[in-house]
């Protein structure tokens, strides 16, 4: 090939660099054989503790178990290795099932249309708070005060540039956001369901009557489990829905995520990320490309309605890939399993002296108060091979908050509780 | 190649009672189709039958280096050990992972020539609005008041959107001889000037030979330069962002780090910088301590966060996995891609295709097919014919500064045979009735897709049928 670009070296082909700029070379270690790679990395890891080495509690993302059938659905190299399907031609597979997962997460939140995923579910709730701004042209974001701690900051990191003031609301003794706020300029009220400390909101008429009341947009941050036994989004109007959609996603060491995104139709044209339609081929038999695309950075540049491009496409088969294989049976199924295993670990710690300090209604995820600080508490269990929940001291004094899913067996959960005891004492 | 069959709509494939488990719950109807596991299968194995993969043929999508993914980085991700781990266990139960963070971020610094870096972006255009708030924090920090990002006309979409975002006026600057004008970069710089945003080598896959000049001035005039790494794939081991005087730089570990695309994601998007950004990364940082690693929240100046926890870290491990094996021969990888899209570029010539601006490249090219204009052929029909021959069209109408633009990557990863097969295909293409080749493809699952009337008539799920 060189005798054909008719060069004598390589070097020839980096002669526009400047002299006085090459680095000639890299300092890393030599190239590995795929063997010492796999060796390399398995010794690294024999320094974590996985689920099942060191069981534990904490909330927010938590281990389900994936359907083996999941694995090999996206380890389809003609899912995973494709670019974005631009080419809708040599694409009708990916879009399909990235059209059919809209319609999934459709059908779960009663929402209009969804996009086909933001980062995670903070960059959601970011790029929420931003449409709402879009829409309404007001500045103010109300939120609870009570929320997972990285997700505001994500949140305000992504107000920053429109200067979107956030707001903190209170909640009141049952461990609700309290509603009764007022005052003009108000972009949206982000509420979630259930909420940071596991409390199931179902005051519904008050929450669909608040576009009404301040002109807000409600924005719903939800769980996909949640929603298959509770009301959706939709049945207190929401807005704008947003979540985490780890359903077929693993933990991962926290990525990646999946990060829902659904509205109302009528604000389809404000939506960040991309959209996928139904339309024909040039005989007229149905096909399916991406669409509405003049929202987009690669059309619209500066002046689009996101600047995300790559985004997390094949965690939404996952998700897609898991709800059709549980189907709306096996989705309710594991969801009463999360909420009933939830109840039972809070009733055996309410026996041996946690106090729950909301007395309301929960799913899979609750808050207790310990007898010794949440942090102390965890020290100890983590000597004994376990874990609790995660320290909410910020917002309850030694309050810990609890996940629980259908991964927490009986035994797992009667002995992680005796061996509370026994750490306490 | 691919299976021309229609499959239904998951929807469509039968509505079926499950096992509903007999309870009393608010939400009486959970409107999902209930099916075997047997079924599932065969829906998501025909539709996969009708997507393209790298693994199908060539790939050459010009600024997204759709380079082979070696199938190692899809083992490694497998264990338990990564699988089961969450996010917020004590860290000395995720020393493993930690470890990993840390010496990847050591490894994206010598090869970009940075200091420090964090990996928490998840995309490329998250690193890029990373990168622009920690420019605006580091104005704030100093008491200066600048409101512009500049950047060149050639630029990736996401670079005034990302600038945008973090609410700076973006000020686009035109382009000479398929470079930055530098008449016009002087003009554009002031005391309002945050930050340039270039890539190099730039979208037309040119060197900007003028990189010392453009950091100078951007200096002078108290800006930042930032690198968009998406092109980093043609200079490792040659050059180095750092060396250029770029202050921070961002990287697509799903473009030049080999960790697949996923059909639009999950990338990874880490950003770095020099030391005198270093404190406005966000938290939490990856530090040494003592024998082992902690994570680092206490960063008084830091942006604070841009993703849930560390961002997409199977994709980072992916990314580790891939540099381990390459070591200090990524140098090579960016000789051969080189040389593949030179080759390929000079071959595509001898056959009659015009290239603009037209001088040695680095890792990609563009053609203009404007001259097909007067037969009635565009850039796209030509690209929607080469599927009809078993390859994935380049990246079409993009730089805008060329008129019917085809932009071609081949990656270092394609053989000169698939290279020479390539252009046959593009010289058969060029001579075929015009007819023909409108009415591509002919060979695909479905026909030419009509994109205007999914736009009119906007149907996006499968209630809207």
């Amino acid at each position: 090939m060189l005798t054909y670009l008719g060069i004598e070296s390589i070097d020839e082909l980096f002669e526009d660099i400047p002299e006085k700029m090459r680095t000639g070379g890299l300092a890393l270690p030599d190239a590995m054989e795929e063997r010492e790679v796999e060796e390399r990395i398995r010794a690294l890891l024999a320094e974590n503790k996985s689920f099942f080495e060191m069981p534990s509690f904490l909330p927010i993302l938590k281990p389900h178990y994936i359907p083996p059938a999941v694995d090999e659905i996206v380890a389809r190299q003609e899912f995973y290795t494709s670019y974005t399907p631009y080419q809708a031609e040599a694409s009708q597979g990916m879009l399909q099932a990235l059209f059919e997962y809209q319609s999934v997460v459709a059908e779960l939140t009663g929402m209009e249309v969804a996009n086909v995923s933001m980062y995670d579910s903070a960059t959601a709730l970011g790029e929420a708070a931003l449409m709402a701004h879009r829409i309404t042209g007001r500045k103010k974001i109300l939120v609870p005060r009570a929320m997972f701690w990285h997700k505001r900051s994500v949140l305000e990191n992504y107000a920053r540039g429109a200067a979107l003031e956030i707001i903190e609301i209170d909640h009141g003794e049952d461990g609700l956001m309290k509603l009764n706020f007022s005052g003009d300029d108000i972009a949206a009220i982000y509420i979630e369901n259930p909420n940071f400390f596991g409390i199931i909101d179902r005051r519904y008429d008050e929450l669909s009557k608040i576009k009404e009341r301040t002109g807000a947009l409600l924005i719903a941050g939800i769980d996909p489990l949640h929603l298959a036994l509770f009301h959706p989004p939709s049945h207190y109007h929401a807005d704008i829905v947003i979540g985490e959609g780890y359903l077929g996603n693993p933990m991962n060491f926290g990525g990646p995520l999946l990060g829902i995104f659904a509205s109302k139709k009528q604000y389809l044209r404000q939506m960040p990320g991309r959209i996928i339609g139904a339309t024909v081929d040039r005989e007229g038999k149905r096909a399916f490309c991406m669409t509405l695309q003049t929202r987009e950075q690669h059309i619209r540049r500066g002046k689009a309605t996101s600047n995300i491009c790559s985004n997390q496409a094949l965690c939404c088969i996952s998700f897609l890939a898991y709800v059709a294989l549980l189907g709306s049976g096996g989705l309710r199924g594991v969801a009463l399993q999360n909420m009933e295993n939830a109840h039972y670990m809070a009733e055996r710690l309410k026996e041996v002296g946690f106090e729950m300090p909301f007395d309301a209604p929960f799913f899979n995820e609750f808050v207790v108060t310990c007898p010794l600080e949440g942090k102390e508490l965890n020290k100890r269990l983590l000597a004994r091979g376990m874990y609790g929940g995660l320290p909410i001291d910020r917002y309850v004094a030694k309050g810990m908050l609890f996940g629980v899913t259908e991964m927490h067996t009986r035994e797992l959960m009667d002995e992680a509780v005796e061996t509370m005891v026994e750490v306490v004492a | 190649m691919m299976a021309s069959h229609r499959e239904p709509l998951l929807n469509e494939l039968g509505k079926r009672d499950g096992e509903h488990p007999e309870t009393d719950v608010e939400r009486k109807k959970l409107p999902l189709p209930d099916l075997t596991e047997r079924e599932v299968m065969k829906h998501f194995i025909h539709l996969s039958q009708m997507n393209y993969g790298i693994d199908c043929g060539f790939y050459p999508l010009g600024s997204c280096t759709m380079k082979y993914n070696m199938k190692l980085l899809e083992r490694v991700v497998k264990n338990e050990r990564v699988v089961q781990v969450h996010p917020l266990q004590d860290e000395s139960t995720v020393q493993g992972c930690l470890h990993i963070l840390h010496h990847l971020e050591q490894m994206l610094c010598e090869i970009t020539g940075m200091d420090a870096f964090s990996l928490q972006p998840c995309a490329g255009a998250h690193g890029e609005f990373t990168g622009m708030l920690m420019t605006r924090a580091y104005f704030e920090q100093r008491g200066e008041h600048r409101t512009e990002v500049i950047v060149p006309d050639s630029a990736h979409g996401t670079n005034p959107a990302s600038a945008k975002m973090a609410g700076f006026d973006v000020v686009e600057i035109p382009s000479k001889d398929g470079m930055v004008d530098m008449d016009a970069l002087e003009h554009a710089l002031s005391e309002q000037t945050a930050a340039f945003m270039l890539t190099n080598p730039n979208t037309l896959g040119i060197f900007e030979k003028d990189i010392q000049l453009i950091a100078r001035k951007v200096r002078e005039a108290g800006a930042l330069l930032y690198y968009d790494g998406a092109n980093l794939n043609a200079i490792m081991g040659k050059t180095s962002p750092g060396v250029m005087g770029f202050d921070i730089v961002h990287v697509n570990l799903h473009k030049t780090f080999g960790t697949p695309h996923g059909g639009g994601g999950p990338g990874a998007g880490p950003v770095g910088v020099r030391e005198h950004l270093e404190e406005f990364l966000p938290v939490p940082r990856v530090v040494r301590q003592g024998e082992g690693y902690a994570l680092d929240y206490e960063r008084p100046r830091s942006i604070g966060k841009m993703s849930m926890f560390y961002g997409n870290f199977a994709v980072l491990l992916r990314a580790y996995a891939y540099i381990l094996r390459k070591g200090n021969s990524l140098q090579e990888v960016s000789e051969r891609a080189v040389v593949n899209a030179n080759y390929l570029m000079e071959r595509l010539r001898s056959v009659g295709y015009d290239v603009p601006f037209y001088r040695r490249r680095m890792h990609e090219f563009v053609l203009s097919l404007a001259s097909l204009k007067k037969k009635g052929v565009r850039a796209l029909d030509v690209a929607k014919r080469l599927l009809d021959y078993g390859f994935h069209p380049p990246t079409i109408y993009f730089p805008l500064i060329v008129e019917e633009a085809f932009m071609v990557e081949p990656t270092e990863d394609e053989s000169r045979e698939t290279l020479d097969s390539f252009v046959n295909a593009m010289d058969t293409i060029v001579h075929e009735d015009e007819n023909i080749v409108r009415g591509a493809p002919h060979r695909m699952p479905v026909k030419r897709v009509n994109e205007g009337q999914a736009v009119r008539n906007a149907i996006l799920t499968w209630k809207d049928l």
